[in-house]
């Protein structure tokens, strides 16, 4: 278990104040213009040496990221922007980061764009997140009258300015394009690639598109060294991580630590375990809406890192979104819902996606109703591998992928409401 | 999904002073020539102004931003957080409905929903007060079932609490926002397995609630009078 001492949100839970003086307290915003100052290429260095991963979902190594910006300007100005439009299903992790924590993000975006030659940044949030993001804007605006921001910001020599946006409830903005779309003012559609937003991003300009995490935990790891954060987790797994836990645990919650921990451990220590115990664990979703379904008893020994979950699980950490479900749980439906919100989601540019969510989704409706056919299950696996990497952005494989965890890990559990059903039918059919 | 304007609209709108220079000071955050970026948090201020998005609003903000109408109606419809049509006059109530809240209970959240507004998404109820919908998750699933009304998330609700919820806000109150169990935030209900130094601790809610509690503006209908717009950038602009 991690330590409170090398947690890095030590106010993940609000209940020290969120203002500048408060989190001066808790260690943050010290010397950030002598950091600043250790140079560009260091920073990069030390971010790629602690092995840090984005927090995001896809899990790119953040440092390699940043060093895919331009060195030399070639006239164009070089863009940071936060995607803080936390809305995969299951996440709650950036909400408490913005609320409890917005100055270890400001510090971090600071930090960042200088390290990718960025003197702008833009934080896109979520427009549901309110008062975080009133609370976020009071803290940028602190940080600007303690000149933190602006000219010579904290006295890096390094001018800088940080704002914020938001968006309007489009859960496609979350995908890097379509939030550099709807900043743009237009409609959140994702943008074809090549060109990489490092090439040609915001405004035609190279920009980096980083998670809130991701940009939060900078800070802490240039003070306390990329050994430390590589201390955690396994090899190409390190760090701390924040973990939001929902659903059938005992007591559900946001918590901060080392990745690769045992899910397990992790379950036992902050959750007070399953609901109902063990052995009442039906299935679960350990990284937010997109990734496929794991069964209860294959997650008991699971490690909670981006490799184990990939690899031995066939599902991934993502954003480290725990969706716990318990032998009471319609499963079918459960997924169900998750087609009903690709569907509602989809920004309707690519047809596979545009149709083919919403032909997935009536097809598990009648799953969960147990009145469709037995090889319409293999209709619909096929049917989701066609969606499956046919589509501009990701959203079109995050519809599919629940569907097919649903049909490897609870194929009997279908058939079984469709027989019933079945002969439900024909002995009505009989007694008529 | 399909939206459209609503049939009936206002002749007019306008922005308050107030408002008008919020929606200003947006405009200021992006580089020459791109004001377009800011139309989100604009088109978002007259909805908020207005309580639903009218017609005459979304030209309004389509002239201050110097694009075609078509291109404001564009993002207007596409953004789920438009209302195309009118809200409750006291509040549009949001249920979260996706997976981690509907397993923790949602349901039964909207079946309260169903009887005591109304029985569809986006009608008004019989004296016009409350509207409903199921909108897809809001992010606050470790405090799962919950709901957005207004401003504020309403978390770790139940039957009875959202019922009491609806029947306060009928009565002309403001419900306390966050967590109806009594957690802080979004820790363990059963105490603190992390970060547990008590006597650090001084915060009386969480910074949500607290920001709720002290504007007091979670179902109000904005005039800009409430939080300004501060506009540093332009000052680090203007010493270059």
């Amino acid at each position: 278990m991690l330590h409170d001492k090398d947690r890095i949100f030590s106010n993940l839970y609000g209940m020290q104040p969120c203002t500048l003086e408060g989190a001066r307290t808790r260690g943050h915003w010290d010397n950030t213009g002598d950091l600043i100052k250790k140079g560009r290429d260091w920073i990069i260095k030390q971010i790629k040496d602690s092995g840090l991963r984005g927090r995001g979902g896809a899990g790119f190594p953040t440092g390699l990221k940043w060093s895919f910006m331009p060195k030399e300007s070639d006239g164009r100005p070089s863009y940071l922007v936060v995607n803080a439009d936390e809305s995969e299903p299951g996440t709650c992790k950036d909400r408490e980061i913005i609320r409890h924590e917005p100055h270890t993000l400001i510090e971090g975006c600071l930090i960042a764009s200088f390290a990718m030659g960025a003197n702008a940044c833009y934080i896109y949030i979520r427009g549901e997140y309110v008062r975080e993001k009133e609370i976020l804007q009071q803290a940028i605006d602190e940080a600007y009258d303690a000149h933190l921001l602006g000219k010579n910001a904290a006295h890096s020599n390094w001018d800088f300015d940080l704002y914020l946006h938001h968006g309007a409830g489009a859960y496609i903005c979350g995908e890097e394009t379509a939030l550099l779309e709807s900043l743009e003012g237009k409609k959140g559609m994702p943008r074809m690639k090549p060109p990489f937003p490092a090439g040609a991003g915001l405004y035609g300009c190279p920009t980096t598109v980083n998670n809130v995490e991701s940009i939060a935990v900078v800070p802490t790891i240039l003070r306390r060294g990329a050994d430390w954060f590589a201390g955690f987790g396994r090899p190409n797994n390190t760090g701390t991580k924040i973990f939001a836990i929902s659903g059938h645990v005992n007591f559900p919650c946001v918590v901060e630590e080392s990745m690769s921990i045992s899910f397990k451990e992790l379950i036992e220590t902050h959750c007070g375990g399953i609901r109902g115990g063990w052995e009442n664990l039906k299935a679960v979703i350990p990284g937010g809406a997109s990734v496929p379904c794991v069964r209860g008893e294959d997650m008991q020994n699971a490690l909670m890192d981006f490799d184990y979950l990939k690899t031995e699980l066939g599902s991934g950490l993502g954003t480290a979104a725990i969706i716990v479900m318990d032998q009471s749980t319609d499963i079918i439906k459960a997924i169900w819902r998750l087609s009903k919100f690709y569907k509602h989601e989809s920004c309707g540019q690519c047809t596979p996606c545009r149709e083919g969510t919403g032909w997935m989704m009536r097809v598990m409706e009648r799953l969960v109703a147990g009145t469709a056919e037995v090889r319409e299950i293999d209709m619909l696996f096929d049917v989701s591998k066609q969606v499956e990497g046919h589509t501009i952005c990701a959203l079109g494989d995050a519809a599919a992928w629940p569907i097919q965890g649903l049909i490897r890990n609870f194929r009997a559990e279908i058939e079984e409401r469709i027989q019933k059903k079945t002969s439900q039918r024909l002995h009505a059919v009989a007694a008529a | 999904m399909l939206r459209r304007l609503h049939l009936e609209q206002p002749s007019t709108f306008t922005f308050t002073p107030l408002n008008q220079k919020w929606a200003e000071a947006q405009i200021s955050k992006f580089p020459e020539g791109r004001k377009a970026s800011a139309i989100i948090p604009i088109l978002w201020r007259a909805q908020e102004q207005e309580g639903w998005l009218t017609q005459p609003a979304i030209e309004y903000v389509a002239d201050m931003l110097d694009i075609a109408y078509i291109r404001a109606l564009e993002v207007a419809s596409f953004y789920f957080m438009f209302h195309l049509q009118p809200v409750g006059r006291v509040a549009h109530i949001q249920v979260c409905g996706t997976t981690p809240c509907m397993i923790c209970g949602s349901e039964e959240l909207i079946d309260v929903c169903k009887r005591k507004i109304a029985p569809k998404a986006h009608q008004l109820s019989h004296d016009g007060k409350l509207s409903w919908e199921e909108v897809e998750c809001l992010g606050s699933c470790c405090n799962a079932p919950m709901a957005q009304i207004g401003k504020d998330y309403y978390e770790d609700l139940t039957r009875d609490s959202f019922v009491r919820i609806i029947d306060e806000l009928v009565s002309g109150q403001v419900p306390t926002p966050g967590s109806q169990t009594g957690r802080f935030s979004s820790e363990p209900k059963s105490g603190l397995t992390s970060l547990a130094k008590a006597q650090h601790n001084s915060m009386l809610q969480n910074a949500s609630v607290d920001r709720a509690l002290i504007l007091k503006d979670g179902i109000k209908r904005i005039d800009g009078s409430e939080v300004p717009l501060q506009t540093p950038w332009l000052q680090s602009k203007i010493n270059v």
